[in-house]
């Protein structure tokens, strides 16, 4: 088996499979009153923890590349991203569908009106472009434009953390695990862009996506 | 407007109060007959029912089920045990509730340390079923067995000049593994002032749903002030002060803009983070309005004539 088909006939669906795991224990233990006396909440946090997970696995893949012979997994970046999108898209519907039960009046106040959530909306309305940009004709027709509108996942990412420390009541220590795990990355990308920049630049020319990723 | 009059409820929605007392007599009756126990004693300590109960003095809670046993032991805030609701549960039978001393320290004619089982001794233990709504917009109806806490301050006879109490929970991290992380300032503290622990609604509960208190619930003995966010029901307590100034309570030490010495139930004040208004009673789908004072605005209103709701969060 070669490489490419290794990485199309095994880790691609092995990770779509376990990305979805997640998902399916939320449903399978919400059928079975395993999600504890407020199933609800628990689905708030669980898909709001999954998808911030998602987006800092995603982010993980660009250092990862950088190990030599690691360069493939570029290839599983795409459906990482759209599995952020995934959760981030349950948490919201849950959100506004089940928690609100559709209270307009009350989800617009808690928009405009509570930090915390408003840092969340925008969170997730950022999400909204990239998941959409995120086929090979839209990286196509975007060019170089296509890689400096994705950096917005860092924005997303930041957004989410600041969305995780505010709300909770006291216990701070894992929204700061996730702020360190974000700063980590971004640090790992701009020391690797800095020197670089002397040289003309090629990368944002030629988006790094599965497609047409060369490495 | 801040307290809802009673007039102000559809004429339909109140079931007169002998009615319920009755079916809740009949209940409890039924209840206590069919566990062989007219007024009994369990593990040490005196069950009875009180026909009176407290609750009836809000009609949309008259008829609210009981919520189960299990959500009311395995949903708990208390972080001695860790910061997550299933946590306690898990952990705290680190926690030994015998033997239990009770210090009754400050401005009190009687002081002293005292055992947990002639604290029972002297106050025999009732059915109290009230609402729980918690800070975090969430709530449950539990059926507590307590005492007022006016009759154990009575017999310690506190001075005129005590004007609040103070409360501690136990602080020994070998107990309560939860007091190692720093994310509270150990031990926990709650207070009171003297109107509002002699209020009759407010207990020293020592059981739940007819047994003694469970660990995480808070044994062998808490506070219960049903109109008040739960936070103030300390639990596991081993000192009461009675004191002049008001108490420094944990929770208004940790975040003084989001939680306050009194703490009331108001759907009108929002935490900064999340509106007051409505609450999900745990096992229900649809969020419900909150009631001012949680529904206990004709006992308890009074106490804070001429404050500023805003200032009572
Ligand atoms: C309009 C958009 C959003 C809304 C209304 C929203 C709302 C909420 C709510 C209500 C909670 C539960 C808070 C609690 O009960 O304590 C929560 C938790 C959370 N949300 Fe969001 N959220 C939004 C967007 C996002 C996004 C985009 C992310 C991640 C990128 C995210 C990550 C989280 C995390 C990590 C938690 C906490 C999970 C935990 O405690 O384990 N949220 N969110």
């Amino acid at each position: 088996m070669t490489r490419s088909q290794f990485i199309r006939f095994v880790a691609e669906p092995a990770v779509f499979a376990a990305a979805l795991v997640p998902a399916g224990l939320i449903a399978w233990q919400g059928f079975h009153g395993g999600l504890g006396a407020e199933p609800i909440r628990e689905i708030q946090l669980r898909t709001g923890w999954w998808a911030l997970t998602f987006l800092m696995i995603t982010l993980c893949v660009t250092p990862l590349r950088r190990i030599p012979g690691w360069n493939d997994v570029i290839k599983l970046r795409r459906m990482l991203g759209l599995f952020a999108f995934f959760y981030a898209m349950l948490h919201f519907s849950n959100y506004i569908g089940i928690d609100q039960f559709f209270a307009w009046s009350e989800i617009t106040k808690d928009i405009l009106k509570r930090p915390w959530i408003t840092v969340g909306f925008v969170a997730v309305t950022l999400l909204v472009p990239l998941a959409a940009t995120s086929n090979g004709f839209m990286i196509r027709k975007l060019g170089r434009r296509w890689g400096a509108l994705h950096r917005l996942v860092y924005v997303s990412g930041a957004l989410g953390v600041l969305h995780f420390l505010w709300l909770v009541k006291k216990d701070t220590r894992e929204p700061i695990t996730f702020a360190f795990i974000l700063v980590g990355l971004l640090a790992l990308r701009l020391r690797r862009r800095a020197p670089k920049s002397a040289k003309p630049r090629t990368e944002g020319a030629t988006p790094r996506e599965p497609a047409t990723a060369s490495g | 407007m801040l307290i809802k009059r009673p007039d102000e409820f559809k004429v339909s929605e109140i079931t007169p109060e002998a009615v319920f007392l009755n079916r809740r007599e009949f209940m409890a009756a039924g209840g206590v007959a069919a566990a062989g126990l007219a007024v009994g004693r369990l593990d040490g300590w005196t069950v009875g029912h009180e026909p009176s109960n407290r609750l009836s003095a809000q009609p949309s809670q008259q008829d609210d089920p009981q919520t189960p046993f299990q959500a009311v032991t395995t949903y708990n805030n208390f972080y001695e045990f860790g910061t997550d609701k299933s946590e306690p549960a898990k952990n705290a039978g680190t926690l030994k509730p015998r033997p239990w001393t009770v210090k009754v320290e400050g401005m009190a004619a009687k002081p002293g340390d005292y055992n947990i089982e002639d604290i029972l001794k002297w106050f025999p233990a009732k059915e109290y079923v009230y609402r729980h709504r918690c800070v975090e917009a969430w709530s449950m109806v539990i059926p507590w067995y307590g005492f007022p806490l006016r009759d154990f301050i009575n017999r310690f006879e506190p001075s005129p000049k005590a004007k609040f109490v103070e409360f501690t929970t136990l602080m020994d991290p070998k107990q309560m593994p939860g007091q190692r992380d720093l994310v509270l300032d150990w031990p926990y503290v709650e207070g009171l002032r003297m109107d509002e622990a002699m209020n009759p609604l407010t207990l020293f509960a020592v059981g739940i749903y007819q047994k003694p208190l469970l660990n995480q619930n808070g044994a062998p003995i808490r506070l219960v002030i049903p109109w008040k966010y739960g936070f103030k029901g300390i639990k596991s307590i081993v000192k009461v002060r009675f004191v002049e100034t008001q108490p420094l309570n944990t929770w208004q030490l940790a975040a003084p803009s989001e939680y306050s010495f009194y703490a009331n139930v108001n759907p009108a004040v929002d935490h900064p983070r999340w509106s007051q208004a409505r609450e999900r009673r745990v096992g229900e789908f649809l969020k419900r309005p909150t009631l001012p004072f949680n529904g206990f605005g004709e006992q308890v209103a009074a106490m804070y004539k001429g404050m500023d709701p805003r200032t009572l969060y």
